[in-house]
């Protein structure tokens, strides 16, 4: 029987080419990227000069890093909408345990991760054990920790921790973000595809009720992947408050979390469950970043960033929703 | 009955209730080891909960479950798969979006030990194997379960179950009915092989009474959430269960008219 699948007529280099960068989002993402940085580039040189690479790496890291997290829960067919306010969150109880409670920074570090995961923890049992959708729990926090941020500081920004050998490499070295965020995407593009955590996730999303039935643990899937997820918004936060050197209750906030959504839909994780790659929100947010950057650069303004961004989010869903059901449909083998 | 070795499976006075509806009343079953016990029902009698019961997969609201003559109290699914028992579900509980190989070894995933990653080619392998061994043919393992007939699915749902390394139990809810005749023959064998080979006790659901009396020992029926019939399926035939079956739906109409 596999022979008849080989045996079939092959199609002809570009039909396939075309399918591949459908079916497969990544592709299309990347050659996407590829041509707007080339396409700023030719209209303005100083596009690749170093300054502007760094700065274009270090927005993309915060994006790429919220966004990888935000790819299991979305894949889970859930949301965070609070994943925003973790990333604020996380150095702001760092720095409450190291500037009041003076200890270390490795330990004050940890203790912000913890925070969060606590903050990933309360969301996913609000889902799980409550029942209520994670969009109005996710909201909840949203708001919650929007405010709670601003009280922990009294409403002003805090100096980062001083200068040391941690600080550089969680974000004050100016390159520090886009290797973490190089790392985080290996870490969880494996966890995500070679480990039974991974395979976990895409069930309970794929088929609720198969998960469970098939024995999976689906409430501890849920509740570990929103923990993972505002553990990596929170890392973001911690990197970024680093790399800025001030600890700010209104960083991150609604518009880290959207513009992470973006890529991550962008990339090919379209919220309905089940699908998901976490490469493909990187890249998304390359995109993003060099469609902003670029933007920037030539003097167009933020708001015309947001209609092309809305216009790429529409396109891609309808993209989405028609022609890979119909690419579907048209292979089944009956 | 006293010198025989203790039930395989034994329910006892299980009661289930959705909400205002009572899926079942007060269901008591017992299945012999190694033995094939066929259970046929109308839609909607209760067949598939009693068998979501016994995966662990609902908790009942009364009664008790005996395996091996000890009481156990299944809390999770997982709970009831490491106790032995396997299942095909109706609905087959396949992810669509996920490869063959991978719904075969869905939450049996085969790892490299000690590293936590999954061992792809080892479940390909076993996957092919499987399937060659029922006899059901699957253009690829690698494809997405979405692009697959239903029967197919089914005989993925089957294969996944019977090649588990500890199945004890085989809970089979309607492994046929989206079958052909050859695939439903192959899944029909296999089940009879898993008969001969002795070592696992199946409860067979299925709406073909000829299949079920061509593999089975014992036949019970489901009706209004008990169990109302238990024979040997060599004391009874394809004639009695349907008439059995529609008799009642008869009684009801010429009673209604007259
Ligand atoms: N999860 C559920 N929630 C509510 N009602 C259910 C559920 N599962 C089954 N039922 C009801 O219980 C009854 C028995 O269903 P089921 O066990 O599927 O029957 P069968 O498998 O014999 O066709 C039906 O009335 C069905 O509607
Ligand atoms: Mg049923």
């Amino acid at each position: 029987m596999a022979t008849q699948a080989t045996a079939e007529k092959r199609p002809g280099f570009f039909p396939q080419l075309l399918e591949a960068l459908v079916r497969r989002q990544e592709a299309g993402i990347l050659v996407v990227s590829v041509g707007l940085i080339l396409y700023f580039y030719l209209r303005n040189p100083a596009f690749l000069t170093q300054g502007n690479i760094q700065t274009l790496a270090q927005f993309m890291a915060a994006t790429a890093i919220v966004a990888s997290g935000l790819v299991m829960v979305m894949i889970l067919g859930e949301i965070d909408l609070s994943v925003g306010q973790a990333f604020a969150f996380a150095p702001i109880v760092m720095w409450i345990a190291y500037d009041q409670l003076l200890l270390v920074l490795p330990l004050a570090v940890v203790i912000g991760l913890l925070a969060t995961a606590a903050v990933g923890l309360v969301n996913g049992v609000m889902r799980v054990f409550f029942g209520v959708p994670s969009f109005v729990a996710t909201l909840g926090m949203f708001f919650l920790l929007g405010g709670l941020n601003v009280i922990l500081v009294a409403g002003f920004p805090k100096p980062a921790p001083e200068a040391s050998w941690l600080k550089s490499a969680l974000g004050a070295y100016p390159y520090a973000g886009i290797m973490w965020a190089l790392v985080i995407l290996a870490f969880m593009h494996v966890l995500l595809n070679y480990t039974r955590w991974g395979m976990h996730t895409f069930a309970t999303g794929g088929n609720f009720i198969g998960a469970r039935e098939a024995g999976i643990r689906v409430d501890r899937i849920r509740i570990g992947n929103f923990m993972l997820c505002s553990m990596l918004g929170g890392f973001a936060g911690i990197l970024e408050a680093m790399r800025i050197n001030s600890i700010d209750p209104l960083a991150g906030g609604a518009e880290i979390m959207f513009l992470a959504i973006s890529a991550a839909v962008i990339g090919g994780t379209p919220l309905a469950g089940g699908i998901g790659t976490v490469f493909g929100a990187f890249l998304g947010a390359l995109a993003l970043s060099v469609l902003r950057n670029g933007f920037t650069l030539q003097g167009v303004s933020a708001f015309t960033f947001n209609v092309i961004l809305g216009i790429t989010v529409l396109i891609v869903m309808v993209l989405n929703v028609y022609v890979i059901t119909r690419l579907r449909k048209g292979r089944r083998v009956t | 009955m006293t010198a025989e070795a203790p039930d395989a499976l034994r329910v006892e006075n299980i009661a289930k209730r959705f909400g205002s509806v009572t899926a079942l009343q007060d269901v008591s079953l017992h299945l012999r080891k190694g033995e094939v016990l066929g259970l046929i029902g109308d839609n909607g009698a209760g067949k598939s909960t009693l068998i979501k019961i016994i995966t662990g997969f609902h908790r009942p609201d009364a009664g008790r479950i005996y395996l091996d003559g000890e009481e156990v109290e299944l809390k999770s699914v997982s709970q009831a798969q490491r106790l032995g028992i396997q299942t095909v579900y109706q609905d087959l509980a396949l992810v669509n979006d996920m490869t063959v190989y991978h719904n075969m070894f869905l939450n049996k995933e085969i790892t490299w030990r000690p590293l936590p990653l999954l061992n792809n080619r080892k479940m390909k392998h076993l996957t092919r194997r499987y399937l060659d061994d029922i006899g059901v043919s699957i253009p690829s393992i690698e494809t997405e379960v979405a692009m697959l007939s239903g029967g197919q699915r089914q005989a993925i749902a089957v294969a996944r179950a019977v090649y588990s390394e500890d199945a004890r139990i085989l809970l089979l809810d309607e492994p046929l009915a989206a079958m052909g005749a050859k695939e439903g023959a192959m899944i029909l064998d296999l089940v009879q092989r898993l008969k001969e080979s002795g070592g696992v006790s199946i409860i067979l659901i299925a709406h073909n009474y000829a299949h079920v009396l061509e593999v089975c020992d014992r036949v019970n029926v489901l009706q209004h959430g008990r169990i109302t019939y238990d024979k040997p399926a060599a004391e009874t035939s394809v004639e009695e269960l349907t008439e059995l079956m529609v008799s009642e739906y008869r009684r009801a109409r010429t009673g209604g008219g007259g």
